[in-house]
């Protein structure tokens, strides 16, 4: 399998990560033929741009980058999930990397130097669930207005939010 | 070939010049004139008022954000044919319409763009919250949303539905019109907040009531019996 070499390129060159491949699970709870690594986020610069620059791995394409909330699911020990989905176009095979991160404050160092594409996608993560990005040239919010405080993809936040769309000004008659 | 020629231009200059010579124009006379004096437009203003003028004009902005945007579209094609009502001419300039049609939910992040807009817009104005979400926040019922734009902006006519039928959005044009026809640019006491009337769905079944939407909905009960 062509993401097998690859990560073997991986295992061979970090010897001193715990990659834990394994793959994705389907709905049934098989195992389906992608596969997804861990990387601690202290490594995961110098882990990226290997992935994208080495002759086996070639991942030239970010194709994604989310975030899952894992708060009270069943079997993990972390709370964030960033997950980073890479597509080579010279293999053309797949890899997704996961990077975990905790509160109170989490932070991942940012992958905009070396996708470019990261820019807008880091910006989401950062406004939905409030995972903080190392080295972002510009880490504002990009779907939610300014002054709103929460993350509200973070699965402690209440679907109708905390009262944020009640504090707008009203427009009457008379005042406009 | 020759002889072909010469016997078209012999007939134009017979029977063919002849007939056209019956629609030539003849020279005007005084009776194709049509004056209007200056006292009889103060007269026409006297009798129906410049209101008259107003309902029958309305320039609509459509503020289309959702669904209901595609049902304010076929309201003002030919098949629903807003002109009928004289409100076909949508304007996407503020400073050029007095009829705001907000259709569609719109987001807390957008309501300052549609509370501008609002502001923009000269005297008269009137306002339109056409469909569930913009009157209530339908569905939508999440951080995002504004749960109704007349939580936030002076609303004249509710239109329910989702999306609402074009027959409905023009009974709400046409309590617009009642409104303007009735009151005009003076405000009444609701006017703070706008009238709120609500529009019943277009087969409509109840008729109690006798505000200004609920005639629409009499109207349709009698034809229905």
């Amino acid at each position: 399998m062509a993401t097998q070499d690859a990560i073997n390129a991986l295992t061979e060159r970090f010897r001193d990560i715990t990659l834990d491949s394994s793959p994705l699970l389907r709905r049934g709870g098989e195992g389906s033929d992608q596969i997804f690594v861990r990387i601690p986020a202290d490594h995961l610069i110098e882990v990226m741009t290997f992935l994208r620059d080495d002759a086996r791995t070639r991942f030239e394409q970010l194709v994604d980058l989310t975030c899952v909330d894992y708060l009270q699911f069943p079997g993990t020990r972390d709370r964030y999930g960033v997950v980073y989905s890479l597509l080579s176009l010279t293999h053309g095979h797949r890899l997704w990397v996961k990077c975990f991160v905790n509160d109170p404050s989490p932070e991942v160092p940012s992958v905009v130097g070396i996708w470019k594409g990261a820019d807008w996608m880091e910006r989401e993560v950062y406004d939905m669930f409030g995972v903080r990005f190392t080295g972002h040239p510009d880490l504002r919010r990009i779907l939610t207005w300014e002054g709103f405080k929460a993350h509200p993809l973070r699965k402690d936040y209440p679907l109708r939010g905390q009262g944020e769309r009640e504090n707008y000004e009203t427009l009457t008659r008379e005042s406009s | 070939m020759d002889v072909s020629r010469t016997s078209r231009k012999s007939g134009v200059a017979g029977g063919g010049r002849a007939a056209l010579c019956a629609h030539a124009p003849r020279p005007m006379s005084k009776d194709d004139v049509v004056l209007t004096r200056l006292d009889s437009l103060v007269n026409f203003f006297r009798r129906y008022g410049v209101n008259w003028c107003r309902k029958n004009s309305l320039w609509p902005l459509p503020f289309a954000t959702a669904c209901c945007g595609i049902e304010l579209m076929a309201t003002a094609a030919s098949r629903y044919d807003l002109a009928r009502f004289g409100a076909e001419v949508m304007r996407f300039s503020p400073r050029q319409a007095d009829l705001l049609i907000c259709a569609g939910r719109v987001a807390i992040k957008m309501m300052p763009v549609l509370q501008r807009i609002y502001k923009q817009m000269c005297e008269p104005k009137w306002v339109i919250s056409m469909g569930a979400c913009a009157s209530t926040g339908g569905v939508f019922d999440t951080y995002a949303v504004v749960q109704g734009i007349d939580q936030f902006m002076p609303v004249d006519v509710y239109v329910p539905g989702c999306p609402p039928r074009p027959e409905t959005l023009i009974e709400g044009v046409m309590a617009i019109q009642r409104i303007v026809e009735r009151d005009g640019v003076k405000g009444s006491g609701q006017r703070g907040r706008g009238y709120g009337i609500v529009i019943e769905p277009a087969p409509a079944i109840s008729g109690s009531g006798d505000s200004l939407a609920s005639k629409a909905a009499v109207r349709q009960d009698k034809r229905d019996k």
